[in-house]
C-alpha cells in the first residue's frame, strides 16, 4: 500500500533503518512525533507489514515501561529512554540520537494472529486499551477518506494534529498515499511560525478537531488573507452549531470545500462525512456514510430502526471496523472479533434524506478538546485515592462533584494533571451527598 | 494594583505558578500548563481585565510573558 524509496530518504532515517533487521522483528513501540523522520520511520514500517503500537511523544517515563511489560515488544523507537533504561533489563541499546532504539535481546517466538497498528482509544490518560487495526483495515478507510475527499497529488497539508491520534494520522495516511505534501511542524495553530509555514508552503488542506476551529475563530481566521486553502474539513467531535454556520458561510463565500466528519479510532478513523454540497442545509449532520461503509441504528432491542426522525445506537459497517482490542501481546494472537461491525455507542437518527444525527453517547464517555476521557475511568482514578467523586457534563467542559469540600482545588490540578488538559476544562462541586437510587446507582440525572 | 502587578496575577492564576517562579522565564509551551488550551485562555483573561480585543497577529506572536507585557502596552497598558 505504502511506498519508501530508499534515494529520497534522509540520512537519519536510513542510519536508524541500518541498525536493526526487520527479519526477526513482529512487534515495534514507536513514539510518534509531527516529524519527517517520524513519517519516514512509519512509512517504512509499513511497508514490512510490521505489527507498530503507536504512542504519543508525551507518554510519560512510568506508561511506558508499563507498556514494554504487557507488549514486550522486539524494538523499542523511542524519543527518551533515559528514566527507565535502567529498570528493563531485557533490551540492549542500538542507537541514541533523535531517536533511541533498544532491542530485544531475546525474540519472543510467537506468533501474531494478524499484522496491526495499534492505537489508543484516548489520546492522554494513558489508557492501557490499544484498537486493533489491520493493514486492510488501514488500507480501505485511506482509500475511501481519499475518494470523499479528492485528495490529489498536487494538495498540501500540515500537521497541526497529533500523528498518534486515528485522525491526525489519517491525515498523514492519506496524503501520503495519494502523493500529496506534508509539511511537519510541531507548532500549533496559535504560533506565528505556523501561519508562516502555511504561507510559505502554500497549504491547501486543513484539518481540524472543535476546539481548533474555536481558536481559529478567536485568532480572527476570517480575517486571514490565506488564498490557498481548497479545503478544510472538521472531526472529532461536534462544533458548536453557531461556529459550524460561520465556517460553512465563509468558505461557501470563499469557494473552499468544507467537510463535517465523523469516526472513531475503533473504525481505523473515518466513518462518515457531509458533501460540501450540503453542508449549508445539514448543519448539525455527521452527514452520510463513507465510500464502502454503511450505518444502521438499532433500538434497545437490537432490532433495525427503518424509519426516519427514531433514535437508536449508530451502529457502523464497513472494512475499516478494527478487530478488536489489546491490553497486551497475548491479545494480538485473537482472530478478527468485530467481523466488520461497529456498535458506537453514540444514540443516533436520520432524517427523511438519509443524514444522520449522533443525539446522544450511551456510553459515559467526554471529549475534552479532541480527547476521548472515560468518566468511568477518571470516577475510579479518584476513588482510589479516597475521593468519593461523580464526573458528568458536556464536551470541552467536566464536571466533577465530590463530597470532601477540602478537596475542590486539589481534584481541579488533578483532573488537568493526569489528563494533561488546561484546567480550565474542568469544574469542581461540592455536594453533601450522592444521590443515588436503591440498589446504589448513581442518579445521574439528577446533577447533570 | 498597577497593571504589571494584574498581568502578574493573571498569569500565575492562569497557569497555577507560585510566588517564586520567575516569570521573566516563561515562555509558550515552557511549561505544561501553556499549551494552546491554556493560551486562548490567557488572552481571554488578559483581554478581559484590561478591556481590549487583540489582533491575530498579538495573540499568535504572544509568546512568552515578557513578550505580552511589550504587547500589552500597545493596547494602552502601561
Amino acid at each position: 500500500m505504502f511506498k519508501y524509496i530508499e534515494n529520497e530518504c534522509t540520512d537519519d532515517f536510513l542510519r536508524i533503518k541500518n541498525i536493526f533487521s526487520v527479519n526477526s522483528i513482529k512487534l515495534i513501540l514507536l513514539q510518534a512525533e509531527n516529524t519527517l523522520l517520524f513519517s519516514e520511520l512509519y512509512t517504512y514500517l509499513l511497508t514490512q507489514k510490521i505489527s507498530i503500537i503507536l504512542i504519543s511523544s508525551e507518554v510519560k517515563s512510568s506508561e511506558i515501561k508499563n507498556l514494554i511489560i504487557n507488549f514486550k515488544p522486539d524494538l523499542c523507537i523511542l524519543k527518551s529512554f533515559q528514566e527507565i533504561k535502567n529498570q528493563i533489563d531485557d533490551y540492549i541499546c542500538l542507537y541514541e540520537k533523535q531517536y533511541c532504539v533498544y532491542e530485544r535481546k531475546e525474540f519472543i517466538l510467537d506468533e501474531i494472529l494478524i499484522p496491526c497498528l495499534l492505537l489508543s482509544t484516548s489520546g492522554s490518560t494513558g489508557s492501557k486499551k490499544f484498537v486493533r487495526i489491520s493493514y486492510e483495515n488501514l488500507e480501505a478507510n485511506t482509500k475511501s477518506i481519499i475518494n470523499y475527499l479528492s485528495i490529489k497529488s498536487t494538495d498540501i497539508t500540515i500537521t497541526n494534529l497529533p500523528l498518534h491520534y486515528s485522525f491526525g494520522l489519517s491525515v498523514l495516511n492519506t496524503h501520503l498515499y495519494s502523493g500529496a505534501k506534508v509539511i511537519f511542524t510541531n507548532h500549533s495553530v496559535i504560533q506565528k511560525e505556523f501561519w508562516d509555514l502555511v504561507k510559505e508552503h502554500r497549504v491547501t488542506n486543513l484539518f481540524g478537531v472543535p476546539y481548533t476551529f474555536e481558536i481559529l475563530d478567536k485568532i480572527r481566521f476570517f480575517r486571514m488573507d490565506l488564498p490557498n486553502i481548497r479545503l478544510i474539513a472538521q472531526a472529532g467531535g461536534k462544533l458548536n452549531i453557531l461556529l459550524q454556520d460561520k465556517y460553512v458561510d465563509f468558505c461557501s463565500q470563499k469557494g473552499i470545500e468544507y467537510y463535517t466528519m465523523y469516526g472513531q479510532t475503533e473504525a481505523t478513523a473515518r466513518m462518515s462525512y457531509v458533501p460540501p454540497i450540503m453542508s449549508l442545509v445539514k448543519k448539525g449532520s455527521i452527514g452520510i456514510p463513507i465510500p464502502d461503509g454503511r450505518f444502521e441504528l438499532r433500538d434497545a432491542s437490537n432490532q433495525i430502526v427503518n424509519d426516519a426522525e427514531t433514535v437508536g445506537e449508530l451502529v457502523y459497517c464497513g472494512p475499516n471496523v478494527s478487530l478488536g482490542y489489546a491490553s497486551t501481546r497475548r491479545d494480538l494472537y485473537n482472530p478478527d472479533e468485530n467481523s466488520g461491525v461497529l456498535y458506537t455507542g453514540d444514540l443516533a437518527k436520520f432524517d427523511n434524506e438519509g443524514y444522520y444525527y449522533i443525539v446522544g453517547r450511551k456510553n459515559r464517555f467526554l471529549k475534552l478538546y479532541g480527547n476521548r476521557i472515560s468518566l468511568e475511568d477518571l470516577e475510579d482514578k479518584l476513588f482510589n485515592l479516597g475521593i468519593e467523586a461523580v464526573c458528568g457534563g458536556v464536551d470541552d467542559n467536566l464536571t466533577t462533584y465530590i463530597t470532601d469540600f477540602s478537596k475542590i482545588e486539589f481534584v481541579k490540578k488533578w483532573l488537568s494533571k493526569i489528563t494533561l488538559i488546561h484546567s480550565s476544562a474542568f469544574e469542581v462541586k461540592f455536594i453533601q451527598k450522592i444521590p443515588r437510587n436503591i440498589s446504589g446507582k448513581i442518579l445521574y440525572t439528577e446533577l447533570f | 494594583m498597577s497593571n504589571i502587578g494584574k498581568i502578574e496575577n493573571i498569569f500565575r492564576q492562569e497557569f497555577n505558578l507560585d510566588e517564586k517562579f520567575d516569570l521573566k522565564t516563561l515562555t509558550y509551551q515552557s511549561i505544561p500548563e501553556w499549551d494552546s488550551v491554556g493560551h486562548m485562555s490567557l488572552v481571554a483573561s488578559l483581554e478581559d481585565e484590561f478591556n481590549i480585543e487583540m489582533e491575530m497577529d498579538d495573540i499568535i506572536d504572544l509568546s512568552s510573558y515578557e513578550v505580552a507585557v511589550k504587547t500589552l502596552v500597545k493596547y494602552g497598558v502601561e
